[in-house]
């Protein structure tokens, strides 16, 4: 596995050069750790389900531009992303409509439980973790329309013929 | 603190202007660049952290498509010389607009004064009635949740326009490649488009 990444880096053929693609290995845990704390602690401390589902789409378009589309496509392909990008809006609205088992459309039916701790707050985190996922997958989907599509007449795609 | 707002807010209005003004695209695509930034300190200092974190971030992500769009384009802007109509139309409007304005501004009340009735509720009963200490997120998601829904919804539109418009291929003769999926085409058929453009 370290020994493909290292190819990738020494490949000069795509992407960027060797120090960006080094840094952007190092960097793309973070940014994916500190988008998933923005979503799960979107209850608890400023952020939420669309500007960490943004961090984390950002991530993958990180790795688009330093490694080449092939790369980021390997890591979350076009019918991922799309089946990532229904089920997110569409467990959001299933949560809603679970609210009916105890009374009316998103109500908030499951145990409050202790405030500031990580698993409070009812429904708040589940619909969080939805709308940060079909965030990250629908953006990074848009990114990668504009950028394949070839609405882009970009210098990546020229260089690659 | 409101000196400090003044001054960003005069850098916004500079940076927007030369947005406008720029002849180089990617010139004016920085300065909106710099509106974008200074708006989310502008959020951070008013006291709206969850706002400030969604500007910064959507805002480094649109610089990033806008710079990949503009980068390799037609850099130039088309000179065009303004007539004396234009001019004289656009000084009528923005007269009438700084008239009625000043009198629309006179009524409104002070920066930030009058906590507004529903807001003061959230304020005091969101903790306890939602069990999260954000309480921006405890109205996107509970209390306001329905309208939320209606946003994603907004954002699944948005994509399926833009899937829609941006396939360069159109769907009016059935061939074999109709049948292949509509998503994200194949390398080769990108580049076999290039050739051809």
């Amino acid at each position: 596995m370290a020994r493909d990444v290292d190819k990738e880096i020494r490949d000069t053929s795509k992407g960027m050069t060797s120090i960006v693609k080094t840094i952007v290995r190092f960097a793309m845990g973070i940014i994916i750790l500190f988008g998933a704390y923005i979503v799960l602690y979107g209850h608890l401390t400023p952020g939420g389900g669309f500007s960490g589902g943004v961090i984390l789409a950002s991530a993958f378009i990180v790795l688009t531009l330093a490694f080449g589309k092939d790369m980021a496509l390997g890591k979350l392909g076009d019918k991922a992303a799309s089946i990532l990008d229904n089920s997110g809006a569409l467990a959001f609205a299933i949560i809603g409509l679970l609210g009916y088992t105890a009374g009316y459309y998103f109500l908030n039916f499951i145990d409050h439980g202790t405030t500031f701790e990580l698993f409070s707050a009812g429904i708040i985190m589940p619909c969080n973790i939805a709308i940060g996922i079909k965030v990250t997958a629908s953006v990074f989907a848009i990114f990668m329309a504009l950028s394949i599509f070839g609405r882009f007449i970009s210098a990546l795609v020229e260089e690659e013929e | 603190m409101e000196i400090y707002l003044l001054i960003l807010l005069i850098f916004m209005i500079i940076g927007s202007i030369i947005a406008i003004e720029a002849k180089n695209l990617l010139s004016s695509v920085i300065s909106v660049g710099v509106v974008g930034f200074c708006l989310s300190i502008a959020f951070l200092m008013l006291g709206a952290p969850d706002i400030a974190i969604t500007q910064v971030v959507v805002e480094i992500l649109i610089l990033v498509v806008l710079i990949r769009a503009t980068i390799t384009m037609d850099n130039t802007a088309i000179e065009e010389g303004g007539g004396t109509f234009p001019f004289v139309t656009s000084l009528i409007f923005f007269g009438l607009f700084l008239f009625f304005a000043f009198f629309a501004l006179l009524e409104i009340p002070r920066f930030g004064e009058p906590l507004m009735r529903v807001s003061s509720e959230y304020l005091k009963t969101g903790p306890e009635k939602t069990g999260a200490t954000n309480i921006v997120t405890a109205v996107l998601l509970d209390f306001r949740a329905y309208d939320t829904l209606g946003e994603a919804t907004v954002l699944f539109t948005s994509i399926v326009g833009a899937f829609g418009i941006l396939r360069r291929r159109g769907r009016k003769h059935k061939r074999e490649i109709d049948t292949e999926k509509v998503g994200i085409l194949e390398d080769a058929d990108i580049k076999k488009d290039f050739k051809g453009f």
